[in-house]
């Protein structure tokens, strides 16, 4: 999986790279102006995807059936009622119009088991939700660590061995690694990998269920992770050095601190820009990168619904997917973006 | 107390190491104030850094001498044993006061974790802890201490900050206190406050200062022996009075008459060269 | 009246391109990274021609042998056959020429719209930038990947397909770059002279503008090579990539998943050759971009 290059990032994000460490002016800039402008740009974007979603399933040339325009099986009949049905015979706008009415409403009905489509998206969605969390959480801790040992011993050993890493990892498929942990954990160790559980074993106790199920989630987790522990360490290493540099660093280290307070509490505190911004970076490469993931590991998420929706041509399924995950990663960047400014003062100003 | 032996520091570049400090030696008793007058590049701020090894030794190298302070040579003390003595035993002030401060930090938390660290004797209870930071704010002349707890560095003035280190230097009670140029970044009326202060506090706690400085004029009155550096070397070492007096060295000669005096009618600042041929 | 002083040539006076070149070539890294690329497309391309006139060079990878189906690796079949009795070497570099023209395809594509969106609200700034730019943090908040399964699906896997909607999907991260070099490059003082020297804005932006940017827009070139491959390859994985039994190094991996755990050189060699292909992508872009932006 290939977390998104610098180039990617909403502006917003990449110069939360390119101030340098704190000095706190004075005033304040009011947190409540920032938040509106940003929730009405939110709500901008938000139109925007919606219309990209809409578009995207819409106007690609293919059959708006599920099964062949020439399959003379299906009576005319039935074709028309599945065309009035899903509005396939009015004007584009008000298709467009239809749908969003229907998102909203939860109607919006998947083609294939007439079940709405947001009750399926939602009943997947605590496991994507498990899963994703799960991978940004080792991202960020694994990268940290990795980040500020690398700061720590700039040039030396762990610092070039550690962008070397980081450099494969970005690089790695993720289907490949995939496909060869499974067959390294079946064929060597028999452990069960795919799905949430293993099944058909009855479990001693409540504890080993548990575990079960961690263990079931930890291993598509980290697959995802490793993309994000490089970029997070490598963005993470180059804030420290810069810290690492400053007089107050000199300070704590006459106080007489050991290298890792120095390190962890005085200069990580200092860079965690990478960090917040981190967040926000990572949550579209890794929901991206959980649709093939999720196959290959049979985990009942979003991504792997997405990709059943796909093969069963589930229009109204795919619209619904596509905005509703735009809108969850919109939701994220918000987040994170709000977090940022309420750290750093001097953010509210844009 | 504090005896350096023939320090000799040179410092690391792609084309060879250059040297720093080229044999220097100085020494310092109990509750004693040595300064050490140098101009930029001279090397006084190495020294006094150097004393508890923290130049970054990528750069940085030792390459001979002994660094004596109550019986142990700090240059071959263990890592644990070294950090006992920063800030517990010697303690620093920096010359930039603005940046030397932790900006995310609050002042009280950064004074607090000075004397967690090395006193023992204060309970670690809020309350306690307070109570000695307020103490020591006020001895460093703060105003209301106690309502500037909770504040940040940025929160104060130059002047203000410089006293916040002071406070937060003396708090561990060290023996030694060295102040790398205290007063360079502050303007001249608070120079003069912040002087005196460490010289009520110095006679008050009893501890030796070592003073860095390239101003001459600041000495008088404050330390009692001076050491005057020039290009890594000390080049004249006696009693204030004495070298101000009558100094021995051109270099020497050469700062003291640039001190500017009132009435002084020259138009050219006199330069080393006046004094003596460069090699 | 003083007189001008000529200085004689100096280093300094090299054309900037020789002189990103020779800083780049210094790294080790870079050099190793430029041969094994050479390799992989000299080995793909030289299949094409072969194979175009010899069918069978080095195996028929069409030809099936179903009696020797699934051997590992041995003297005669270097990287072992597929379910079918194909030679997987021979599938590998056969497909090298596919997975890797997506690759180059999909950038030129995605360079071009980007190129194109970046200059325009770059060097027009005002409302035109505000709105090309919503509309790219819009498009940011899609999960790439998701899209292009998407529409993909709809329309059809073939080769064109697939490199167009990568191209359509991916080009936000060249047009942000290039915009952002375009806002610099344009308050110059060369670029001011022009204008004033009366150079319309076509003529300033080909001649002043664009080769100045030329070196980040390529390195931003050749990192998103491998995203490239990479969507390519996966999307075969899920079935909807370049259709068998045209090879690609995806499907490859895809065909020989149903027998995972018994054939796992059919997932470990195509894999390599893309952590490869990618890797050595990588540090050449991440090599050159230190040699343009270094100041030596």
């Amino acid at each position: 999986m290939k977390p998104e290059s610098p180039a990617n990032l909403s502006e917003f994000q990449v110069s939360a790279f390119k101030f340098h460490p704190f000095s706190y002016d004075s005033s304040f800039q009011p947190m409540s102006s920032f938040i509106i402008r940003r929730l009405a740009l939110s709500v901008v974007l938000l139109f925007i995807i919606s219309i990209i979603s809409f578009f995207i399933v819409t106007l690609t040339p293919g059959s708006p059936y599920p099964w062949g325009e020439l399959n003379p099986k299906i009576s005319k009949e039935v074709k028309e009622t599945f065309r009035k049905k899903f509005h396939l015979d009015r004007p584009l706008p008000e298709q467009y119009a239809f749908i969003m009415r229907d998102l909203f409403t939860g109607n919006l009905r998947s083609i294939k088991d007439d079940r709405p489509v947001m009750a399926r998206i939602l009943e997947r969605l605590p496991a994507t939700l498990a899963l994703n969390f799960s991978s940004i959480l080792i991202s960020l801790a694994f990268g940290t660590l990795l980040g500020v040992t690398a700061a720590r011993h700039a040039g030396g050993w762990q610092d070039v061995s550690g962008s070397l890493a980081a450099i494969v990892f970005i690089a790695l498929p993720g289907f490949w690694i995939s496909y060869l942990i499974a067959i390294v954990l079946v064929n060597e160790f028999h452990v069960p990998i795919l799905g949430t559980q293993s099944y058909g074993i009855d479990f001693p106790n409540a504890a080993a269920a548990i575990l079960d199920r961690l263990w079931h989630l930890l291993v598509p987790a980290t697959v995802l992770a490793l993309g994000g522990i490089a970029v997070q360490s490598r963005y993470l290493r180059a804030t420290m050095i810069e810290s690492l540099r400053e007089d107050y660093i000199r300070t704590a280290r006459a106080k007489g601190l050991s290298e890792e307070i120095v390190l962890y509490k005085h200069a990580l505190r200092n860079s965690i820009r990478p960090i917040l911004a981190g967040i926000g970076m990572l949550l579209p490469a890794m929901i991206s990168g959980s649709v093939v993931i999720e196959t290959i590991f049979a985990y009942p998420g979003i991504g792997r619904l997405s990709y059943e929706a796909v093969l069963e041509r589930d229009y109204p399924t795919l619209v619904a997917m596509n905005f509703f995950v735009a809108a969850l990663i919109l939701l994220g960047n918000l987040i994170s973006d709000l977090l940022y400014a309420a750290v750093d003062p001097r953010v509210r100003l844009e | 107390m504090l005896k350096i032996e023939n320090l000799q520091i040179g410092f690391q570049n792609s084309s060879g190491i250059t040297p720093a400090l080229k044999g220097v030696s100085l020494q310092l008793g109990r509750g004693e104030t040595l300064a050490i007058v140098g101009e930029s590049g001279s090397g006084k701020s190495v020294t006094a850094l150097a004393i508890t090894r923290l130049l970054p030794t990528p750069p940085a190298v030792y390459e001979g001498g002994r660094i004596e302070f109550e019986g142990r040579d700090l240059l071959k003390v263990s890592d644990a044993e070294l950090r006992r003595v920063r800030g517990g035993k010697i303690a620093y002030i920096f010359q930039e006061p603005s940046t030397s401060l932790n900006p995310v930090y609050t002042i009280r938390s950064q004074i607090a974790e000075m004397i967690q660290l090395h006193r023992p004797d204060v309970k670690p209870d809020r309350r306690s802890l307070d109570a000695e930071i307020i103490h020591w704010l006020d001895a460093v002349g703060i105003q209301n201490p106690a309502t500037r707890l909770n504040d940040y560095p940025h929160q104060f003035s130059g002047g203000m900050q410089q006293r916040v280190m002071i406070a937060m230097a003396l708090s561990a009670r060290p023996d030694l206190l060295i102040a790398d140029e205290p007063t360079t970044a502050l303007d001249v009326t608070i120079q003069a406050q912040i002087l005196n202060k460490l010289r009520e506090l110095q006679s008050e706690l009893g501890m030796a200062v070592l003073l860095i400085t390239h101003n001459f004029a600041i000495i008088r009155g404050l330390a009692k022996h001076v050491a005057v550096m020039y290009r890594g070397e000390v080049v004249e070492y006696g009693e204030t009075d004495q070298v101000l007096r009558a100094p021995e060295h051109p270099y020497t000669q050469a700062l003291i008459s640039c001190i500017p005096r009132l009435g002084d009618r020259r138009r050219r600042l006199p330069t080393i060269s006046d004094f003596a041929t460069i090699k | 009246m003083t007189t001008l002083a000529i200085t004689p040539h100096s280093k300094e006076s090299e054309i900037p391109v020789s002189r990103i070149l020779r800083r780049y070539w210094a790294h080790p890294v870079a050099r190793i990274s430029t041969f094994v690329i050479l390799f992989f497309l000299l080995s793909a391309g030289g299949t094409a021609l072969l194979g175009a006139f010899h069918q069978n060079w080095p195996c028929d990878p069409d030809q099936t042998h179903l009696e020797q189906k699934l051997l590992p690796p041995s003297l005669h079949h270097l990287l072992g056959t597929d379910n079918l009795g194909r030679d997987v070497l021979s599938r590998m570099l056969h497909g090298a020429t596919i997975s890797l023209s997506v690759g180059l395809i999909a950038v030129a594509v995605s360079l071009g719209i980007g190129l194109v969106v970046g200059a325009i609200a770059g060097y027009f700034g005002g409302w035109m930038d505000q709105i090309l730019m919503r509309a790219v943090d819009a498009l940011l908040c899609f999960p790439t990947f998701f899209i292009i399964l998407s529409v993909v699906a709809i329309l059809g896997p073939s080769l064109i397909n697939i490199v167009i909607v990568i191209g359509l999907v991916s080009w936000t991260g060249a047009a942000r770059l290039v915009r952002g070099e375009f806002l610099t490059l344009r308050e110059t003082e060369y670029v001011k002279g022009a204008r004033v020297l009366g150079q319309n804005s076509w003529q300033i932006i080909t001649r002043h503008i664009l080769p100045n940017a030329a070196a980040p827009i390529l390195v931003t070139a050749i990192i998103s090579i491998p995203d490239a491959i990479l969507t390519e390859a996966t999307l075969s994985i899920l079935g909807f990539g370049v259709q068998p039994p045209q090879a690609t190094w995806g499907n490859i991996i895809a065909d020989g998943k149903t027998y995972l755990l018994d054939a796992w050189w059919l997932i470990l060699f195509p894999g390599l050759a893309i952590l490869i292909a990618t890797l050595s992508l990588y540090l050449a872009g991440d090599s050159l971009r230190k040699a343009a932006e270094s100041r030596s």
